[in-house]
């Protein structure tokens, strides 16, 4: 079993958000930089599991990104991928990096590929969507379980309202989230180990960037919290209906 | 050339996310000069023209029975026939669209926003606003191809309604076979889905056990909402996981949420602070979350709660 962990570099939960170069650019300096918490918690973990359950996978992991996406893909190597692909390039199109990251498995013949559901910056939701059509695969988004049975994946994934079982013949791409894993730290043998593991670096494939972001805007300040005393709940309720008409 | 819009088959019914979609796409269609067009795939049970009073002209449908099971690569296939003449293709950006969008893009070589708030300025390019860093800012992103595709947010932008009626048109495709076999699905049955909510009631931590949880189940049916909770309270199983709203949960956008007992962590902040109007109930005055409210009561929600589910409920009697 072969599969590939799609993981990005992204701001920490609690970065501060702000831009800069007339709003066109993410203000990154001094931020914490993080494995995209979909992708490390769920893809990953749940690709270390299966590793686990069947020695004979082999995890290898991607990431677009400049050399700065490093010490995140020697994180994700810690946790227990054997070996990295870094595709040398930025950007912010999901077609770009859906493209570069599709041209990449389709010369490691993968029986799974795992992206997060999305990463927590761009929010798109889009990248195992575009690598499954460029790979001509099937794709199952938004899994909570993971399961193999033979050839064949069977995937809880969330609908509307609850949830639905999925089966399907590999290779297949799948995008995970909450319940498919739970997160965990590396260790200091992992953390050695993962110093010597492979990294490799790619140059881009040819491909086009079909989207450019123009500018960046900040949601307007909130007015302030209207505190109602404890004592009179029945005014609360009045300001909903009658002030704010949310009901 | 027009605009075409994915309608989202719930079984039988077209689903309010998409009818917003639908109301989107026809103001675009507008703003370009052209006719709004829909397509729904599967059996359907709903009166299909009446869809024109959301601004569709025309409405396709495919109702072939293997499109009851949803494959999204099938869907996709489908839709990209249908789309043939379109410049722009609308999604909601629910679970449907997050599947079938992102593949019909790369079929198409078609730029795709998802995630989208507001209508697309076109006066230099067509460039649309969607949400970035989990609701804490908006980008601006310019689609540069012919082609377009917008996955809207729900509870984005509102439902507007004219006269008219659509034309209603079986459309002639191929169905392929799908790969992805839907063997069991398991739905909470009568409850709103937390993502088209107009109003949420969540609870937290406060709320101290599971045992206490009609406060807020009787608090959320006086108003006809869905309840949520806090990622403590699903960690530890108070609560089912799909409830969790929050940065690692659900994120929703209604246009009432009701925080009882809940700190309002960052990451919890990041799945909501899209709500039109947020209302705190805790009983620390320090809880983070009173920064991001509109409306709060310092006080004890087991006192504090019950009161406010009479109030509603005399104003809904009389």
């Amino acid at each position: 079993m072969k599969i590939l962990v799609c993981v990005t570099k992204t701001p920490d939960t609690t970065a501060k958000i702000a831009f800069t170069d007339n709003n066109t650019k993410f203000a990154g300096d001094g931020v914490q930089w993080i494995i995209n918490p979909y992708d490390e918690w769920y893809a990953l973990v749940r690709a270390i599991e299966l590793k686990e359950a069947d020695a004979a996978t082999v995890i290898h992991l991607i990431t677009v990104g400049g050399a700065d996406a490093e010490p995140i893909i020697r994180k994700a190597l810690a946790l227990g991928g054997d070996e990295a692909i870094r595709v040398n390039a930025d950007s912010h199109d999901s077609f770009y990096i859906a493209s570069q990251i599709a041209e990449v498995a389709k010369a490691g013949g993968y029986d799974l590929v795992f992206t997060g559901k999305e990463t927590i910056d761009y929010n798109g939701s889009s990248i195992g969507g575009m690598v499954a059509e460029l790979l001509d695969m099937p794709y199952v988004s938004l899994a909570t379980k993971f399961t193999l049975s033979g050839s064949n994946a069977v995937i809880e994934r969330e609908v509307d309202g609850g949830e639905e079982t999925n089966q399907v013949a590999l290779p297949v791409v799948v995008s995970c989230q909450k319940g498919m894993a739970e997160q965990r730290i590396p260790n200091m043998k992992g953390i050695m180990g993962a110093r010597t593991k492979p990294l490799k670096v790619v140059e881009p494939a040819v491909a086009e960037a079909l989207t450019s972001i123009t500018s960046f805007d900040l949601p307007p300040a909130k007015a302030g919290v209207k505190l109602v005393s404890a004592d009179n709940p029945e005014e609360l309720v009045r300001l909903l209906h009658e002030e704010a008409k949310v009901f | 050339m027009s605009v075409l819009i994915f309608l989202d088959n719930a079984e039988g019914h077209v689903r309010k996310a998409s009818l917003e979609a639908a109301s989107y796409g026809a103001a675009i269609a507008k703003q370009l000069g052209t006719t709004a067009e829909g397509i729904i795939l599967g059996k359907t049970t709903e009166n299909l023209s009446s869809l024109g009073k959301y601004g569709l002209t025309k409405v396709h449908t495919v109702a072939n029975d293997a499109l009851d099971n949803f494959d999204a690569q099938v869907f996709t296939k489908v839709i990209a026939e249908a789309a043939a003449n379109a410049d722009v293709i609308i999604f909601s950006n629910n679970i449907a669209g997050k599947a079938i969008a992102p593949r019909l893009s790369a079929r198409l070589k078609a730029g795709l926003v998802t995630g989208a708030v507001a209508l697309p300025d076109t006066s230099n390019g067509f460039t649309v606003k969607k949400n970035v860093f989990s609701g804490k800012a908006f980008a601006n992103v310019t689609i540069n191809t012919a082609k377009k595709i917008v996955a809207l947010n729900p509870n984005s932008y509102s439902i507007t309604t004219t006269d008219g009626s659509a034309e209603v048109a079986g459309l002639n495709v191929t169905v392929d076979t799908a790969k992805v076999q839907v063997t069991a699905t398991s739905k909470v049955e009568g409850d709103v889905p937390l993502t088209e909510a107009e109003i949420v009631v969540s609870g937290g931590r406060g709320l101290k056990g599971p045992e206490n949880w009609g406060l807020v189940t009787d608090l959320a049916k006086v108003l006809g909402a869905a309840t949520a909770c806090s990622r403590p309270v699903a960690d530890v199983h108070w609560r089912p996981h799909h409830e969790h709203v929050g940065q690692t949960g659900i994120a929703i956008a209604p246009n009432l949420y009701i925080a009882i007992g809940i700190s309002g962590a960052i990451q919890h902040l990041a799945g909501v602070n899209r709500s039109k109007t947020i209302v705190v109930i805790n009983k620390d005055p320090e809880a983070p979350f009173f920064k991001a409210a509109d409306y709060g009561i310092v006080g004890d929600a087991f006192e504090v709660v019950p009161k406010i589910t009479e109030a509603i409920k005399k104003i809904k009697g009389s």
